[in-house]
């Protein structure tokens, strides 16, 4: 594996309400490599959104990080003050957004904003700034660039706009990038292009990109690696190949197959009875246990450790060939 | 049938019965917040006590100060009770007619109590019905109503108060009676606030106008006021409860202002704004109990409501939480 | 000019939709033109659709936003008045002020699902009262014990619980209150569905659970479904006939096996290889260019000519008609390779 850019271990994030502690994140451990792309997935409420906040630094409170580290290269960077944080982020993390319409400020030209970007992270003249902001933009495929540098953002349709927030992105050649569902508010024909760009672009410079999204369709062409999440817990992190095709995490099997597919010929789609416990009512031991076909004794009191199956790691009892298995 | 298993077996921890209304709002943020509040809790608590007293002004004061067989010429201009001057039972003095002020301020309290309330209520009728109707039809209706509530709102409200019961006094003059005044007043309060509850209703509703709920009952034929009275009136009523609360304090205010101003209620049926008229004339003579204690009565339940309906608006505001 | 008949179902089918148009006025309000010289605009979000469906069968409409879809959802239904074109529903046209009897009769039976859970219920009203609300308002059961019987019976049918009628919308999941929306839709008795993006707002594994649902409810009633969605691979799972349209017109029309296996239009071509599906794992491809233009100014000719490989001059000026099934001038004229 090359050079680690991000390594989370056993990462834990609480939020404090009147009704207790809810523990959003718990335990989650994952490694991104240089230029690989790591899919994190997941449906609503499984966590992975605050996985990629929380790598950024922006748990706001009553959130926060309540155990394990967060290092970017060496560097620790899940206990530093805010103001130190504030560099990383931009100069060595970049961050995409879901919504294009927000991530820019209308106010201002697109330009200025790139420009300010570059300037800010790096000691480069107003000048060398600007036709570097020109050589992003034609990187990111916004045709005529050096007219439409200075256009705002309204000006921009859906697709060129997520275009400027990658070109953002990477104006101050990030190590990492933060990807919350980029291509979840594009037509599907743009999806495609938006998706295309992003691994062109990460291979071309080397970027790891953390990628978080419900669309596993997207995580299946565009990852390299892919970790399942499962309220709050990594259920399985693999090789997208091994992950999609071959899931051994019961959850990720039951999702693989509700998953319906232009190829597939399955009658009915697979389905998970019942649905992702509430945060204030997560069950003992696994998680997943109350709704897994394959659950037994164990799975109901002890949590499962990853274990690692092949070129994968499992959280699930079912790979532990020193306990009782199935 | 496989359908069955699944939703149905979902969070253990959901209890089958849906709680009580009573008991989803002591367990709501809203309660918790009042709790948390020491001025809210007291300005409840003051507001509580001023309907209490006002509501029971008929037992519990020494004398029915519109009563003119109980009023003595001889008791008259007395000082407060802790003064050398003073006389039982006349905790707060009497004025120049031998009126007690205890008496008078707790019944000015309930006149004036009672006007704004329902005040309150036409102006709120008036508004919340334009308000939908502006909000669900939308076009030239909407135009016009908005417009006009443009126009109103370019003056005071007390004016619009003074114009519309001066225009109904110089209509009508001798012909009105005294419950005929007060329905008056109430008219002239309601007109000159319904633009606030209109505003705000109107934006809801256009809100929720758009939501596919709305569409879900168009398309089981129900006709428009069906669909504004029983589907989008019960969720644009939220704000206009904070709205109402600060209206009463104005509603209260204006009619005080009305009567001060010598166009309210006539003297033989005071309300607190009479009260402090009457009384200001003899400020200078030294007499000064017969204004301070309908103004202090005054001065005291605006507060009250005001803050009661500041924090209200705070507490429901879901930004601020 | 009359587009010759599709590959579509015989006349006299269930649902037939003849020559829909739908344009909306999207000019500013005549002060600003008056002081801006601006001229009126106009939208046009449906240009000419027709199609047909038999009972019993779910005819899907596909395509990306903009392309109308919705716009066509909400004719078909009567929520919104068409500017042209005709909607007939088991006979009874739905914009014929002549026959406003005969479809009053009718409105039960049709009903709709809408995409946003969390909009589509009045957030005051119990569950119970929401799903008993088009059996009132059609007068189908007397007696509130029965009324009350029926909507556990109904709720059961979608996979909840009688009590659940007590409680109300928000403490339900997306997931339960789809269930709940077709528990509504079923209560009026309806017989022909328009689910629009009834699962788009859903998780993957909520979504597989109402999908299974509409499609056992189909089996057992005989429903008719037309359902809008912007996901292929959705669409591939539930219906049998698929319509794909582009900025409001049908540039393809025919029987699902048909779409996948081969299509014909180029935008549909284009669609299903852009979709990001599970069995295309890491694959390195070269997607189209170009966006979709601004409905409001739509290129002239074919809509799809400034992104199509295969466009000609004729593509450019004369708008292609839906011929056996597809709208292109390319493969009338037998240009496109297979």
């Amino acid at each position: 594996m090359t050079e680690t850019v991000l390594s989370v271990r056993d990462l834990r994030v609480a939020f404090e309400t009147r009704r207790g502690t809810l523990t959003a994140i718990d335990g989650v451990s994952l490694e991104i490599g240089r230029g690989e792309i790591l899919g994190v997935v997941g449906e609503s409420g499984a966590g992975k959104s605050v996985t990629g906040s929380a790598v950024i630094g922006l748990i706001d409170p009553p959130g926060r990080i309540a155990g394990g580290e967060i290092r970017l290269g060496s560097e620790r960077i899940d206990d530093l003050p805010p103001e130190k944080m504030r560099r990383i982020r931009g100069r060595r993390i970049g961050m995409i957004f879901q919504d294009p319409l927000t991530s820019l400020d209308p106010l201002y030209r697109v330009g200025e904003q790139i420009v300010e970007t570059i300037r800010t992270h790096t000691d480069l003249s107003a000048k060398t700034a600007r036709a570097r902001a020109i050589d992003l933009l034609t990187e990111v495929g916004i045709p005529a660039p050096e007219r439409r540098i200075d256009g705002y953002p309204h000006e921009f349709s859906g697709g060129m706009r997520q275009r400027v927030v990658i070109a953002l992105a990477l104006a101050a050649e990030p190590e990492l990038i933060i990807a919350d569902e980029p291509t979840t508010a594009l037509d599907v024909s743009v999806q495609a292009q938006v998706i295309t760009l992003l691994k062109r672009l990460c291979r071309e410079h080397g970027t790891a990109v953390m990628l978080v999204t419900h669309d596993m369709g997207v995580i299946a062409e565009a990852a390299d690696r892919v970790a399942v999440m499962y309220s709050g817990r990594i259920a399985e992190i693999g090789p997208v190949a091994e992950v999609v095709r071959a899931p051994r995490h019961p959850y990720a099997r039951g999702l693989m197959g509700a998953i319906p597919t232009l190829s597939d010929t399955a009658e009915r789609l697979t389905q998970i009875p019942g649905s992702m416990p509430r945060l204030t009512a997560i069950p003992p031991g696994c998680a997943f246990h109350p709704r897994c076909p394959n659950v037994f004794g164990r799975c109901r009191v002890e949590r499962p450790e990853p274990i690692l199956v092949g070129g994968t790691r499992v959280a699930c009892h079912l790979y532990d060939a020193r306990g009782e298995a199935a | 049938m496989s359908a069955r298993m699944d939703d149905a077996a979902e969070a253990p921890d959901a209890p089958r019965a849906t709680p009580s209304r009573l008991a989803r709002f002591l367990g709501s943020d809203l309660w918790l917040n009042f709790r948390r509040s020491k001025l809210a809790i007291g300005a409840f608590a003051v507001t509580l006590l001023m309907f209490g007293l006002a509501f029971a002004a008929p037992w519990i004061s020494p004398q029915n100060p519109y009563d003119p067989a109980q009023l003595e010429l001889l008791n008259s201009n007395l000082p407060p009770l802790w003064n050398p001057d003073g006389q039982s039972p006349f905790l707060l003095g009497t004025d120049d007619q031998g009126r007690d002020v205890l008496s008078a301020v707790l019944y000015g309290l309930r006149l004036s109590l009672i006007v704004g309330m329902l005040g309150v209520v036409v102006s709120g009728f008036l508004g919340i019905g334009l308000g939908l109707v502006a909000g669900y039809f939308g076009g030239a209706l909407d135009t016009v109503i908005m417009r006009v509530a443009d126009v109103q709102l370019t003056f005071p409200a007390i004016l619009i108060a003074l114009v519309v019961d001066g225009v109904a006094k110089a209509s009508f003059g001798s012909a009105l009676d005294t419950n005929a005044t007060i329905l008056l007043i109430v008219v002239s309060i309601g007109l000159s606030f319904w633009v606030q509850y209109a505003r705000t209703v109107r934006s809801s509703v256009m809100v929720e106008r758009s939501k596919d709920y709305v569409q879900a009952a168009r398309l089981i034929g129900l006709s428009s006021p069906v669909i504004m009275v029983r589907h989008v009136l019960p969720n644009v009523t939220g704000p206009v409860f904070v709205i109402a609360t600060i209206n009463l304090a104005l509603a209260i205010i204006t009619e005080a202002t009305l009567s001060f101003l010598g166009t309210g209620l006539p003297e033989t049926m005071p309300s607190l704004g009479t009260l402090i008229r009457t009384g200001n004339r003899f400020l200078f003579s030294g007499e000064w109990w017969v204004v301070a204690f309908p103004g202090i009565a005054l001065a005291g339940l605006v507060l009250a409501i005001n803050l009661l309906g500041d924090w209200l608006r705070d507490a429901l505001n879901p930004k601020l939480q | 000019m009359r587009a010759a008949r599709t590959s579509a179902a015989p006349a006299g089918a269930y649902v037939e939709v003849e020559d829909l148009r739908r344009v909306f006025d999207v000019s500013k309000p005549w002060l600003n033109r008056l002081i801006e010289r601006e001229p009126r605009q106009s939208l046009k979000a449906v240009d000419g659709v027709g199609f047909a469906i038999p009972r019993g069968e779910t005819f899907a409409l596909v395509g990306e936003s903009g392309s109308g879809k919705s716009t066509v959802a909400r004719m078909v239904v009567g929520l919104l008045p068409p500017s042209a074109g005709e909607v007939r529903i088991s006979g009874v046209s739905m914009t014929d002020p002549r026959q406003e009897a005969a479809r009053r009769r009718l409105r039960a039976r049709i009903q709709m699902i809408f995409q946003d859970p969390y909009a589509s219920m009045n957030p005051r009203w119990r569950v119970g009262s929401i799903i008993a609300e088009p059996i009132r308002a059609f007068n189908l059961i007397q007696g509130e014990g029965a009324i009350r019987a029926r909507v556990g019976e109904l709720l059961r049918l979608v996979g909840l619980h009688p009590d659940d009628a007590r409680k109300y919308p928000h403490e339900f999941s997306g997931g339960q209150r789809q269930r709940i929306a077709i528990a509504r839709a079923l209560a009026s008795q309806a017989e022909f569905l328009v689910g629009d993006e009834p699962t788009s707002a859903l998780d993957v594994s909520v979504q597989a659970q109402i999908l299974n649902l509409m499609r056992d409810l189909q089996d057992r009633f005989g429903l008719t479904y037309l359902f809008i969605s912007h996901n292929l691979a959705v669409v591939r799972h539930m219906a049998t006939r698929i319509g794909v349209m582009y900025l409001g017109r049908l540039v393809e029309v025919g029987p699902k096996a048909g779409i996948f296996a081969s299509p014909r239009h180029p935008y549909t071509r284009m669609l299903l290889d852009a979709v990001p599906d599970l069995a295309h794992i890491g694959r390195a491809r070269t997607p189209v260019s170009g966006e979709i233009p601004n409905p409001i100014d739509p290129p002239p000719g074919c809509t799809f000519n400034p992104r199509c490989p295969h466009a000609n001059d004729r593509c450019r000026s004369e708008v292609p008609a839906l011929l056996d099934g597809v709208a292109c001038h390319a493969v009338e004229e037998g240009r496109l390779p297979s």
